[in-house]
Formats: C-alpha cells, sequence, structure tokens
C-alpha cells in the first residue's frame, strides 16, 4: 500500500475532469490518486500509451448458484482451456470461467470493479463465497426484488413504509448492493406454467402488474436514496416485437425524479437492451428497432441502459428469467437447467451458440452495436455483453474494435452468410460514428461509476479517487480493430487501489478486494419483522437465523451507509 | 510416406497422457525433437524419449508421416489425438482416448482399446482389430456434439455408450456391443453385426442403427413399421424398419417427420431373431460345473472371477446372481 508511483506521459483519457489525451502523469500514493509523489516512486513509462481510470462492470453474472451451476453442467465448457501458468492459480473455462480466471482476467483487461447482476437472496451466502474467490476486483451483487412475494404484497396493499422496511432488511441481510428486477412477475408466473409478456400483464393469485411492480420499487428505491437506481431485465426478453415492451417500461419513468447523495442521476436502468429491442412478430421478418428505442433513451435523462453486445461465440446463457430460459431450450433442444428459489425468484441456464452463419444471431450481433453507436450521451450507455448471456466479458475488447472502427465493424457485417438479410433488418451499415477513447472511458469507466453511486470513488483520475488505473499500448493515432482488440484484452499495466496487480500484461500481485454493499437505516418496522419471522415458519425451508450472510462471508466489506429513516 | 517408430522401453508407473503422439506433432521434426515432446503422469512433466526408442524420421507433413507404436501400451493415453492426417500403426492394446478429436488420418490399432476413443471426431478412420471400451465415437462430458464424421471399424466387442451423441460418420462393430446405443443421436450410421442389448437408439433424434443379429431388449418408444429389402455395409437382405424415439421431438423436411431408424435383420427363418431375453436362462451342462470346480479347487473365488472365468473358457455371459448360487452350491457340494 505504501508504495508510490508515477505513470509518466501517458495521453490521459478521464471524462471525470473532462481530461481528453492530454499528455500527462498520474501519481499514486496510499492507494489514492494524488496530485503529486515524492521522488522515490516507481516510474512507469506511458509515452505512447493510453491510460485510464480502472473499468467499472455494471453489469455480468459472474458469481452465485447459477454461474456455479453453469459450470457444473458444462465441464465441455473447460476443455483444452486450463492452462497453468505457474504463478496464478489454476484457471479454466471460456464462457463460464473459474472464479480465479473471472478475477483475473477481469484485472488483465484493465477492470477494477465488477458487479454481480442477479443474486437470489436465499442463495447470497453462495454469491459471496464466490465473491470473495474471485481475485482482485471489488464487487458487489445487486439481489433480485422482482418476484418476491413481500413485494408483490406490500406493492398490492400500497404499505410503502413497508415495501422500504423490507427492502432496508433484504440488502443488510444478504450484503446486497443494489434492486434487480429480471422478468418482474413473469418468474413468480412461471412458478404457475405462465409468464407475463407486457407490463401490465397480471401475475397468477398475486394479481398485481409488472409495471406496479417497477414503479412501487423505482419509488422505494428514491424515498431511501440509494446509490445506484433500480437496475431492470423487463419482461418479454428476446422475442420478436419487443421493443414495445421495453418502451412501455421506459414510459414507467417519465416525471420520476432522482433522489441521492452520490452524483446519480437516472432512476432506472434498463440492462442488456440488445435483447429488448427486437422488431417483427416471428424469427423471419426478426428486425432491429435500436432507433426507436435509443431515440426514447436519448430524450430521457433519467434513464441509463447497458448494451448486452452478442459477440457470436458459443456461451451459456442464464438468467432469473425462468420462462426465457425453457423458451431457449425449446429453440435450440441443448440442455437445460432450470431452479424455483422458493419465494423470490426463480432461474434458467441454456447453451447457446452465437453463429454468424444464423441470420438472427447476426442481427442480434448488429442491434447490439447499434444501440452504442446511436447513443447520443456515452454518460448514460454502458459497453456489456451481459456476460455469459450475449457473450463472455473476454470478449470485451472485440467489442470496442467493432465500435471504434467502422471498417472493422464492416468487414464483420459484409462477412455474414446473410450479410443482405442482416443489411436489410438493420441500420447498422449506415453507421459510420466511430466511438473514441475518450467516450469508451465515459461508456466503460466514468458513467457505469456514476450510475452505480461511486462516482467519487472509482471510474476516474481525479486527486483523492481510489488508485485504480490501467494502461494501454494503444493511442489516438493506431486505432484499428485489431490493434485495439490487443490492447485492450491486456493491459500494460493496472493498478488496484493502488497496488500494481498487472505488469508486462501479466499477474504480480493478488491484494485484498473489497465487497460493496448498502446498509440502508430506516425506522423500526414491526410489521415486516413480523411478516418475514411469519413467512419464514410457514413456507420457507431455512430458518431465518441460517438466513444472513454473516460477516466472515465478506471479510473486506465496503459500507455504503444510507439514513433513510 | 515415411516412418517414425516408437518402441516402449520402460512401463510408465502412472498413467501417461501422450497426445504429443500423432503426426501433425511429429511431422518436420528430428528424432532429437520428437524426444524432446512433451508427455504428462499426472503433474509430472516428462519427454517422449523417457519411455520410447525413437528410430526413423518423419514427413515433411502430418500426411506424409506414419508412426508405428509398439510394447505394453496398457498405460499410454491420446495415441493421435487431434490427428488431422497420416498414418499410426499400434502395435498393442493402448488405455483410453485413442484418436480422440481426430480430423484426418488413419490409425490402426492391432490389440484392444480402452473407453472414449474416436471421442468427437470429424473425419479419418480409427479400425480397431481387438475390441473397443465404453463411449466409442461418443461425445465429451457435458458436450452435445459427439462423432461427426469419419469411420470407426471394431474387429471384436464393443462396449456401453457407443455412438453417444452421434451427428454424423459411421462406426462399424463386428461383435456384439452393451447397452446404449447411439442415445441422443442426431445423425450418423452405427453398424451392429453381432447382437445388442438394450436401449438401442434412446432419445435418438436421427440417425440409422443397423443391427444384424438380435436386441435384445427394444426401446418402447420405437415402433415398426414394415420390411425393407436394404443393404447394410454391403450385407443384403430384409431388415425390419423400427422409427423411433417417439419420446423425442422430430423435425420435418419436406413435409415429412425425420425420425431416428433401427434396422433389423431378418432371419432366414423369415422373422427377426428370437429375442435372447426368451432364453436368457443358461444352464451349465454337468462337464462343464466340474471344469469349473477343478479350475478352482481349494480356493474361494469370487463371484466376478468365476463370471470371468465361465466368460472366457466358454464364451457365456451369465449373471452374478446365477454364479453366486453355483459358488454355494459347489461349497455345498464339497
Amino acid at each position: 500500500m505504501a508504495d508510490e508511483y508515477i505513470i509518466r506521459n501517458g495521453h490521459v483519457y478521464d471524462p471525470k475532469q473532462g481530461i481528453k489525451g492530454d499528455v500527462m502523469d498520474i501519481c499514486i500514493a496510499d492507494g489514492k490518486i494524488v496530485s503529486k509523489v515524492s521522488g522515490k516512486a516507481k516510474e512507469i513509462d506511458a509515452t505512447g500509451k493510453t491510460v485510464m481510470a480502472g473499468a467499472v462492470e455494471i453489469h455480468a453474472h459472474v458469481a452465485g448458484p447459477k454461474v456455479n451451476e453453469g459450470r457444473n453442467y458444462r465441464p465441455e465448457d473447460k476443455l483444452f482451456t486450463c492452462k497453468a501458468t505457474g504463478k496464478t492459480r489454476m484457471e479454466g473455462g471460456f464462457s463460464i470461467p473459474t472464479t480465479f480466471r473471472t478475477g483475473y482476467n477481469y484485472a488483465r483487461m484493465g477492470y477494477t470493479t465488477v458487479m454481480e447482476a442477479a443474486m437470489p437472496p436465499l442463495y447470497a451466502r453462495h454469491v459471496h463465497e464466490e465473491i470473495k474467490d474471485t481475485p482482485i476486483v471489488d464487487q458487489g451483487a445487486y439481489p433480485v426484488f422482482g418476484n418476491n412475494w413481500f413485494v408483490f404484497e406490500y406493492l398490492k396493499n400500497n404499505e410503502e413504509t413497508n415495501v422500504n422496511a423490507y427492502i432496508s432488511w433484504l440488502l443488510r441481510v444478504t450484503k446486497g448492493y443494489a434492486l434487480k428486477l429480471v422478468n418482474p412477475g413473469g418468474s413468480e408466473a412461471w412458478g404457475w406454467g405462465k409468464n407475463c409478456d407486457g407490463v401490465h400483464d397480471p401475475v397468477p393469485y398475486f394479481d398485481i402488474t409488472p409495471a406496479e411492480i417497477m414503479t412501487g420499487l423505482m419509488k422505494a428505491n428514491e424515498q431511501l436514496g440509494l446509490p445506484h437506481s433500480i437496475h431492470v431485465h423487463t419482461n418479454n426478453l428476446g422475442n420478436p416485437g419487443n421493443f414495445e415492451t421495453t418502451l412501455d417500461t421506459f414510459r414507467l419513468t417519465e416525471g420520476v425524479k432522482p433522489n441521492n447523495k452520490f452524483g446519480r442521476e437516472q432512476v432506472f436502468h434498463h440492462t442488456h437492451v440488445q435483447f429488448h429491442s427486437y422488431g417483427g412478430d416471428n424469427w423471419g421478418n426478426f428486425e432491429s428497432k435500436a432507433k426507436e428505442i435509443m431515440s426514447y433513451v436519448n430524450q430521457n435523462k433519467n434513464i441509463t441502459i447497458d448494451l448486452g453486445c452478442v459477440t457470436l461465440d458459443e456461451t451459456t446463457t442464464m438468467t432469473a428469467d425462468g420462462p426465457f430460459e425453457h423458451h431457449l431450450t425449446e429453440l435450440n433442444h441443448l440442455k437445460w437447467a432450470n431452479l424455483d428459489v422458493e419465494l423470490e425468484t426463480s432461474s434458467g441456464i441454456v447453451p447457446y451458440v452465437y453463429s454468424p452463419d444464423i441470420k438472427v444471431c447476426a442481427i442480434q450481433w448488429a442491434i447490439g452495436l447499434e444501440l452504442g453507436l446511436l447513443a447520443k450521451d456515452p454518460m448514460r450507455t454502458y459497453i456489456t455483453t451481459d456476460h455469459p448471456n450475449a457473450g463472455p466479458f473476454t470478449r470485451y475488447p472485440r467489442v470496442f474494435g467493432w465500435l471504434m472502427d467502422a471498417k472493422y465493424r464492416n468487414e464483420r457485417l459484409s462477412t455474414f452468410k446473410h450479410s443482405e438479410k442482416v443489411n436489410d433488418a438493420t441500420s447498422l451499415g449506415s453507421l459510420d460514428r466511430e466511438i473514441t477513447l475518450y467516450e469508451l472511458a465515459q461508456m466503460t469507466r466514468a458513467g457505469p461509476a456514476k450510475a452505480l453511486g461511486l462516482t467519487n470513488m472509482c471510474g476516474g483520475l481525479a486527486p483523492g479517487m481510489d488508485a485504480d488505473v490501467s494502461v494501454y499500448n494503444i493511442n489516438a493515432d493506431r486505432l484499428d480493430g485489431a490493434s485495439i482488440e490487443k490492447a485492450f484484452s491486456s493491459a500494460d499495466q493496472v493498478f488496484k487501489s493502488g497496488v500494481l496487480v498487472v505488469d508486462n500484461n501479466e499477474i504480480v500481485a493478488e491484494p485484498a478486494k473489497r465487497t460493496f454493499w448498502v446498509d440502508v437505516k430506516v425506522p423500526e418496522n414491526k410489521q415486516v419483522e413480523r411478516d418475514v419471522a411469519m413467512k419464514f415458519l410457514k413456507y420457507y425451508s431455512m430458518n431465518l437465523g441460517n438466513y444472513e450472510v454473516s460477516d466472515h462471508f465478506a471479510p473486506h466489506p465496503y459500507v455504503i451507509e444510507v439514513d433513510a429513516s | 510416406m515415411d516412418t517414425v517408430t516408437l518402441t516402449m522401453k520402460m512401463q510408465p508407473e502412472l498413467y501417461m497422457e501422450a497426445e504429443t503422439i500423432s503426426p501433425d506433432q511429429f511431422a518436420a521434426k528430428s528424432s532429437e525433437e520428437i524426444g524432446a515432446l512433451p508427455v504428462y503422469m499426472g503433474n509430472e512433466h516428462h519427454t517422449l524419449s523417457d519411455f520410447f526408442d525413437i528410430s526413423g524420421n518423419p514427413g515433411k507433413t502430418a500426411a506424409d508421416t506414419k508412426i508405428v507404436v509398439s510394447g505394453d501400451l496398457t498405460k499410454v493415453k491420446y495415441i493421435g489425438m487431434k490427428m488431422t492426417g497420416g498414418e499410426v500403426e499400434v502395435l498393442g492394446s493402448p488405455d483410453m482416448y485413442v484418436g480422440a478429436w481426430m480430423a484426418g488420418g488413419t490409425i490402426r490399432v492391432k490389440g484392444n482399446v480402452d473407453s472414449f476413443c474416436g471421442m468427437g471426431m470429424t473425419g479419418g478412420e480409427l479400425l480397431i482389430d481387438g475390441n473397443a471400451k465404453n463411449y466409442l465415437g461418443a461425445a465429451y462430458r457435458g458436450d452435445w456434439r459427439g462423432m461427426q464424421g469419419g469411420r470407426i471399424v471394431v474387429g471384436g466387442n464393443a462396449g456401453s455408450d457407443l455412438a453417444l451423441f452421434m451427428r454424423g460418420g459411421e462406426i462399424i462393430v463386428n461383435g456384439n456391443v452393451d447397452v446404449h446405443v447411439a442415445t441422443h443421436a442426431e445423425g450418423g450410421t452405427v453398424v451392429i453385426k453381432g447382437n445388442a442389448k438394450s436401449r438401442v437408439g434412446g432419445q435418438m433424434v436421427k440417425g440409422d442403427i443397423y443391427v444384424l443379429g438380435e436386441i435384445e431388449r427394444m426401446m418402447p418408444s420405437y415402433k415398426y413399421i414394415g420390411d425393407e429389402e436394404i443393404q447394410a455395409d454391403g450385407i443384403s437382405g430384409t431388415y425390419q424398419v423400427w422409427i423411433g424415439d417417439l419420446g423425442e421431438r422430430h423435425g420435418k423436411r419436406k413435409g415429412e417427420t425425420i425420425y431416428g431408424k433401427i434396422y433389423l435383420k431378418v432371419k432366414d427363418t423369415g422373422k427377426a431373431a428370437e429375442s435372447v431375453r426368451a432364453a436368457r436362462k443358461i444352464r451349465l451342462s454337468d462337464d462343464q460345473k466340474k471344469q469349473i470346480k477343478d479350475a478352482f479347487a481349494g480356493k474361494e473365488p469370487g463371484v466376478q472371477e468365476v463370471r470371468a472365468f465361465i466368460s472366457d473358457t466358454f464364451g457365456i455371459d451369465i449373471k452374478p446372481m446365477q454364479v453366486s448360487r453355483f459358488i454355494d452350491e459347489m461349497r455345498r457340494k464339497e
């Protein structure tokens, strides 16, 4: 920790301070960015290279029971991928890498903060155990709320204070970071063999609609003033014509204002929008509605999105959207795993091959990039692949290449088996925008950090912030796809909280990582305490005493305290 | 074609992973370089020359290279893995994974092989003169892509789970096979010239299985649709045609549903062979009983020991329960 460093003469891109590629030095001392260091500081020469803050992953499935089940039931994903480096722990896996490879590969790519996108509260301990085992990167996890019986009942009865108290309780006992909603209502309906296809489609038995669930939780999120907004994967994912459901979902945010002390400006984050931007009414006339989606997002500042770009690989889809995974296995006939998590959520897993020879896959690929290129505000549009659903996170550099080099992108576009049909169904071929390094820093660093309410901690290089810094061997003079992919796959140097973790493209240290979680103080609520106790007695298969994630699961917690009492 | 000869000089203590024994790895290398190729035993690294005497030189490409491996190879795995061309001749009985993921060329084994041979194979020929154990031409654990092309010929018998997840290519077994044939198959052809036990074509969506002997128990999800005059590996005759697995999804082509098919050869008697099941109770003759008694005189043999003896000496497979009763009988009479 005590080491001082000075990174000299790099081209610095820092949207936090508005620095656009100026050649300057970045100083690091005691784990923080500082304005100057002593003469004893170790020098790193970054001449001709790019210096950015450590990247921030806003949405990936990297820890927990469904990720692990994916690893379990896909031994073939590890075939021929295990290599011993002699220095790091044994790594393996491609689309669902081991915890070790997950941490190492994020670090190698210059990512230092990674959020796990869906934590079933009942299995929160498992999620935290895996987070603990994932080296280097700081992590947090979003517990899923969108199909929770408590939430349904309180929202149905308009019991706002009870919703807030329950959220506060669940975030605390699961050490959770934000409110995640996956197919709100639909995953519960799946328990009845049904689904919610639109936002006004009521959930069986509970008689509440997805729109009411989302609006209710969005309101609660702002009343409590949490660092992140609600994080939504809306209904009707992956179906032709679903863009209308997505727009209906977006409209729920109209007039809602953010309330928090963390610098967050949105009230709603929609994840992997690529899967939600489909037109047509069957796979034959399937087409892109990226323009419609992005024109809404561009006009409404209280929404942020991430892309969910398809990378054209063989991967493993996994989501808490149980009915969707069943739908998928009926389509591709590959193996399927499915789980119902008692009162809380469900999940499913199916391997999937995004083949460049299949028209639909190629259109999906194009939609992901279209969304990124049509974004007017890169601070509100983040690059993800919904790892591992649209592709493994290790393909981010390739996605950067496609977004930043029009030639590279068009080469791919024109070599599909069905290129003409892809061009008819999307507008990607007509877009000549190339994302700049500054915009890339917005879309992978400053933007997600701001959306997560961590803008004063990570995603930037201002003095006082955590010293998460990446140095890439590339600069604005040579931004061709292949070089971009190469440089961003393997950073020359990466600092995590001031510790040099990657040097000369190799992992050199594995310092203690932190687990972010949010502790909200709300007034004491006897009603909720009683309801929780009753539900555990009556329905849960587990004792309340065994439910809480105790402290040893997160040995290095970073607790963000919010006072809403 | 140039030939490299590997002769085993030392039996490995543990099982050896020798995926480097492949024309692709040997091509254009000197014999020193070949000798320096790595092999693994557990977490230990060794070289080929630690275990083999190497003579001869390889060709410039894999296709010009022939490898002859001889010695006691029962502890050598992965011979010819991922090879794309050339020839490997194995004078012995190697362990598992011979020709796994091979894409071209020929492997001839003049002995038996263990399990998982020809796994995920996409092309080439794997010829086994003796018997093969389980999972021949199958898919890797968890994978849905088994054998996709090429040809496997077994001179003797094959074990269980033959052609698991098969998607293409051809497997010919001259002897008998154990349970589970072409489970989950989505293409390809399996010819069994001897008998098959049960669960033949379970969950098969597409593909053809020809059985020239008998099927001990046909899957209940297969339906007999009539007889056809056809040829299977050159053997023509009348075959019963069964379609299935009716419990599975089936695609359509030109309006017609595609099924997996089992062709069962009709014997000269005019009907398909009588189920082996009907004649399952095997009785040992007094002479055979005496032979067994003599062989184990004064010993306390285990069930498997006696069963193996019966199988080796008389060529019959008796259920363990029956063997156990027979041992009790012998004891009582002593």
